[in-house]
């Protein structure tokens, strides 16, 4: 499957039959930090990602010391 | 993965509410989560006029919609801050909310306005960018609104920013900061009282909510920010969310319920001092307040190097 990540925008082509929270360890990206977009809409941890799947893996943490 | 309430497939897990929740009953929650912000610590009444601090990123863009969604009356005000195709991206998230939905974006350009961007200004200064981006950001939602005549500034500081802040404070004992750290600051001087209806939402739901409510938003991290303390202690408390979840909550509120007030007779020390900038009126401890000078000290031409004959 396709993932794309951001800050900096990558690609990366991940072998599909993973859950999203594990593909979120195998990535080292902490879950409470990101969310996992497929198509128009969020996928939830426990979701079985297959090969043909393109995924956005979305940073949500932002902003300055305001 | 079901949802908690409907029992319908699950889109997102609330780990801290020990919850999951399909989408309509992901942006109600939201909707309660700020109704109940709003109602608890007094935000808003019924028929005042609110100004939406709007940068184009996912929390100020959530609060405009959340608060139209309930009913307030909310205007949008866009800071253009000068930080390159940033800055510009920024405009254009705002503005294509705004414009899709009939509401109105008052506009305001640092640079054509006040002759300075936030890395020329915060270099002039010998500030942060983060540091001369806030105290600009601060002092002309306060100008804007109180020349528009709103009640109210509302922006979307959530639960994860305001948790970050109060790491930040207790870390350094900033007692003076802590005693302001509040959802609502009160008016004063005929400045407009602030409000941050958001605090019950962190960062991820409020991502969350934009995916789901189709709401396009900048997803790149301001250039300036890469980097600073306030991203590092979010990533800290993340780190402890997920193995402990609901801490960040439980930092905050817990700190409004049982430490705030010890803070308030600093607060207030503070405020008592303050008098009027001799040259825009604001709130400051001095003869001119800290935007002025920022303003003055990022437009002073350099002092020219002669050139030419040797004395």
């Amino acid at each position: 499957m396709k993932v794309l990540l951001r800050n900096p925008k990558r690609e990366l082509d991940v072998p599909g039959g993973v859950r999203v929270h594990a593909l979120l360890e195998r990535l080292e990206l902490n879950r409470e930090s990101v969310l996992v977009i497929r198509g128009d809409t969020l996928v939830p941890g426990d979701v079985l990602l297959e090969d043909t799947d393109v995924v956005e893996i979305r940073p949500v943490i932002s902003g300055g010391a305001t | 993965m079901k949802c908690t309430v409907c029992r319908q497939p699950a889109v997102i897990d609330v780990r801290r509410h020990n919850a999951n929740f399909c989408a309509a009953h992901f942006l109600k929650l939201c909707r309660d989560q700020v109704a109940k912000a709003i109602k608890d610590h007094s935000m808003l009444a019924p028929g005042e006029r609110a100004l939406v601090a709007v940068s184009g990123g996912k929390d100020s863009l959530a609060v405009w919609d959340i608060l139209v969604e309930l009913g307030y009356q909310a205007d949008g005000l866009y800071l253009g801050l000068g930080i390159g195709e940033y800055s510009d991206a920024s405009g254009d998230m705002a503005r294509a909310f705004a414009g899709q939905r009939g509401l109105e974006l008052i506009e305001i350009d640092l640079p054509a306005e006040h002759g300075f961007d936030i890395p020329t200004g915060a270099k002039a200064a010998k500030r942060v960018p983060c540091s001369a981006c806030g105290l600009s950001k601060r002092h002309l939602f306060d100008e804007a609104a109180r020349t528009g005549g709103y009640d109210v500034v509302v922006t979307g500081h959530n639960l994860d920013d305001e948790a970050a802040v109060l790491f930040g404070n207790v870390l350094h004992w900033q007692a003076d900061y802590l005693g302001r750290q509040l959802p609502v600051l009160p008016g004063r001087n005929g400045f407009p009282r602030k409000v941050k209806p958001l605090v019950r939402l962190g960062e991820r739901e409020m991502a969350a909510y934009c995916v789901l409510r189709g709401i396009d938003y900048i997803v790149e991290e301001c250039p300036m920010a890469a980097g600073n303390k306030h991203l590092g202690y979010k990533e800290a408390l993340n780190a402890i969310e997920a193995v402990s979840p609901g801490t960040k909550h439980d930092f905050y509120f817990g700190f409004l319920a049982r430490a705030s007030h010890r803070f308030t007779p600093d607060a207030e020390a503070e405020q008592a001092d303050l008098g009027s900038c001799e040259r825009c009126g604001a709130p400051t401890p001095g003869d001119v307040c800290a935007f002025c000078k920022l303003v003055a000290r990022a437009t002073s031409a350099p002092v020219p190097v002669e050139l030419g004959q040797r004395r």
